[in-house]
């Protein structure tokens, strides 16, 4: 019986490899349902036994927001491109939030599943990628509080902001988003394998790619002459994208948004090879 | 008949001491660099090998003074059939995990190939994802999607495993209140019913209840007649003889014979990988690491005049003496002895503390050197080849240290009673009875 799997009539050999392999994509492929499966485990798990169960995926970029109102917009009268400053804030810490919970996440996605990685075999890029992927559900809800808050600018007369065609880009701009984060998780999911160091470093990285990124600020503060090593972190480029889709911002995508994908990209195929060529000893070393 | 599982010239080389391994490494990178066209040379001459191996082959597995490297499998050749069930036996640490980890495709080989036909289903450890926050339901579909099951597969046999698994009532409760058998049962119900073309068994049937184990054995058993390949690995004899019809014994990672199982269990039994001098000492690296603070030193067998024998009477007293060291003081630590047949039925099970006063007498043992003795009796065990196995264990507090095979020994009947026919005589035991025979 069971004909129906394909895996049926397949034949592997297992050999040695060495140095630089294919990434095995079919594979993957093959575990697609594993992945949904992970996801769907993260997030049952994650909102299990808490009080306000998602309501913590609004906290999370609600309550920085306020704090950055108040120190940034308020006290420190930071310009926010003619926006008011609490949806300016929002707008940049949602796809924020999403990535640096997704590189938190999937970096630690290897050895938070040790068991399952030295007891079964299964294609090891599951993990980082499911990791990433339950991040959007997440995201998906902080985003309902988002267009809340753009009703209420609207009613209270402060904003007149209207649908606009920009916003069909959204997708493209998060998926920058997530590509970076699978890319530079992949490098450190592979890394924390082998050293423990990682989990020290990713708390750290994390906060600092923060103030990096156009976050708290507009990206128009930063001088015309370092627009575009600035425009190196792919994270300017989804923040500004954001911003510009959204609110009408002054960040058309231009140039610096291809410096940004080219990077976004560099990061995802490296991390796709770096990560298949320890993987073979990930049950090994782990 | 097509060959499912083809095994050519496998190899697995671990590096040991994991813990400075990137001093190892930085170390060993220097050191290779600079003693390359030595040892380049020096390779050349002795056996014509490649530079490129770090290891030497002229010497035997384990380590080599200049690696840091283990061969947990070396140069291991078989091929299993279609619908064939293979066991493999060996002592711990002779490579078996390796070799079911690899065929597996948890672990890659260092050398050699693999070439496996089909799906490979494997209990290496049941219940592994299993998350305790997950109801029963949901880890049914978890784990059967971590195992390689599709979905609509899971769904068809859903009410199968549930059923299998006896936990009907609780399979909305999240597993983390499952009595630590439901657990298990449930867990096992998944792996069985993944139905892959080859089935990898890793003694899971150690673990469960009499009965479930029972049930487990039935199910294997199932698969093997639903013409599936298994691989079978196990310390129970009776469970390879019963359920294999050929074996492969791995002694330090190499393949030392294949042979129908009931040949392989007794050459395991009785030749090398099973103490056969009446006397089995371990050496402080053959003692896993988690034994401690226990320390077995010497298991041995004794005859009523007190020499160390491999053979005794059946109408001789025999002594069996455990001698072995705590570095630490451990209460309820009770030292057990498993008598079983060279078929794997056992015998009997006995421990140091059975006795209720010595029970309370030795509660607790202070650090150092012990040596817990009994005696079986004369008159008592019928001819034939018996294991000895001993455990070091507080009761469910934990396992310090198992070996199920540690010694080996044969029972003479010479001068046992009934020795005037020459014929077998069935049983385990051979005692001596008071008969009377009255004329009515």
């Amino acid at each position: 019986m069971a004909q129906t799997d394909i895996r049926l009539s397949t034949t592997v050999t297992i050999r040695p490899t060495s140095g630089w392999t294919a990434l095995n994509l079919r594979d993957l492929w093959m575990y697609r349902e594993l992945i949904f499966f992970m996801v769907w485990r993260d997030l049952k798990v994650r909102y299990k036994q808490t009080l306000i169960g998602v309501s913590w995926a609004v906290i999370q970029p609600f309550m920085t927001m306020v704090v950055f109102s108040i120190f940034f917009g308020m006290l420190a009268k930071i310009p926010s491109d003619g926006m008011p400053y609490p949806i300016f804030s929002y707008v940049g810490l949602l796809p924020w939030t999403l990535f640096a919970n997704a590189l938190n996440n999937a970096s630690r996605s290897l050895v938070g599943n040790q068991n399952m990685v030295t007891k079964i075999y299964f294609p090891r890029l599951v993990l980082p990628l499911a990791s990433v992927v339950a991040g959007v559900v997440d995201f998906l809800i902080a985003f309902l509080v988002l267009i809340g808050m753009m009703i209420y600018y609207n009613l209270i007369g402060v904003t007149h902001l209207t649908l606009r065609w920009e916003m069909l880009t959204l997708p493209l701009y998060l998926l920058l988003a997530l590509v970076t984060a699978l890319g530079v998780a992949l490098w450190l999911s592979a890394l924390f394998v082998k050293y423990r160091d990682v989990g020290y470093i990713i708390p750290f990285l994390s906060e600092f790619w923060k103030f990096l990124s156009p976050i708290a600020y507009s990206t128009t503060l930063v001088p015309e002459k370092w627009q575009l090593i600035y425009a190196i972190n792919p994270m300017a480029g989804v923040v500004n994208g954001f911003r510009w889709a959204l609110l009408g911002a002054p960040t058309p995508p231009d140039v610096r948004l291809l410096a940004s994908a080219g990077v976004a990209l560099f990061l995802l195929i490296s991390g796709l090879f770096y990560f298949r060529r320890m993987e073979k000893t990930f049950a090994d070393t782990i | 008949m097509t060959t499912v599982i083809r095994v050519e010239n496998l190899g697995k080389r671990y590096r040991i001491g994991l813990v400075s391994q990137e001093y190892q490494t930085l170390s060993e990178k220097i050191t290779t660099a600079l003693g390359a066209p030595l040892r380049a040379f020096r390779n050349l001459r002795r056996d014509g090998h490649p530079p490129s191996t770090i290891h030497n082959p002229s010497t035997m597995l384990r380590t080599s003074p200049q690696s840091d490297h283990i061969w947990a499998l070396r140069e291991v050749n078989f091929a299993v059939e279609e619908g064939q069930v293979l066991g493999i036996i060996g002592r711990n640490g002779a490579g078996k995990s390796t070799l079911l980890k690899i065929l597996s495709r948890i672990t890659e080989p260092t050398e050699g190939s693999l070439t496996i036909r089909g799906r490979v289903g494997s209990l290496l450890e049941v219940g592994t994802g299993f998350h305790p926050e997950l109801t029963g339901r949901e880890n049914i579909f978890l784990n059967g999607a971590i195992l390689g099951m599709k979905r609509a597969e899971i769904e068809r046999k859903f009410d199968e495993i549930v059923a299998f698994s006896e936990v009907e009532q609780f399979i909305e409760t999240p597993v983390k209140r499952y009595s630590s058998g439901m657990y298990l049962r449930l867990a096992f119900a998944v792996a069985a019913h993944l139905e892959p073309e080859i089935l990898v068994v890793d003694e899971v049937l150690a673990v469960g209840d009499a009965e479930f184990q029972k049930k487990c054995l039935g199910k294997m058993g199932d698969v093997a007649q639903q013409g599936r390949t298994v691989l079978f690995v196990s310390h129970n004899m009776s469970a390879i003889l019963r359920l294999t019809q050929e074996s492969i014994v791995l002694e330090k990672g190499r393949l030392v014979l294949r042979a129908p199982s009931a040949e392989a269990v007794d050459y395991y039994l009785s030749a090398g990988t099973c103490g056969k001098s009446g006397e089995r000492i371990w050496d402080a690296d053959e003692v896993p690491g988690e034994a401690a603070p226990f320390q077995p030193i010497a298991l041995r067998l004794r005859d009523k005049t007190g020499n160390i024998v491999d053979t005794v009477r059946s109408t001789e007293p025999l002594s069996i003496e455990m001698e072995y060291s705590l570095a630490a003081p451990l209460t309820g630590l009770r030292i057990g002895i498993y008598l079983s047949t060279a078929r794997g039925e056992y015998v009997l099970t006995s421990f140091d503390t059975d006795d209720q006063h010595r029970f309370e007498k030795h509660g607790s043992r202070p650090a150092g050197h012990y040596l817990s003795r009994c005696t079986i009796p004369a008159d008592f065990l019928n001819g034939g080849r018996y294991a000895l196995g001993v455990n070091a264990s507080s009761y469910r507090i934990r396992r310090y240290f198992m070996d199920e095979q540690a010694l080996s020994f044969n029972v003479d009947t010479s001068g046992a009673p009934g020795m005037q026919w020459a014929e077998p005589r069935p049983g385990v035991l051979r005692p001596r009875l008071e008969w009377q025979i009255e004329t009515k």
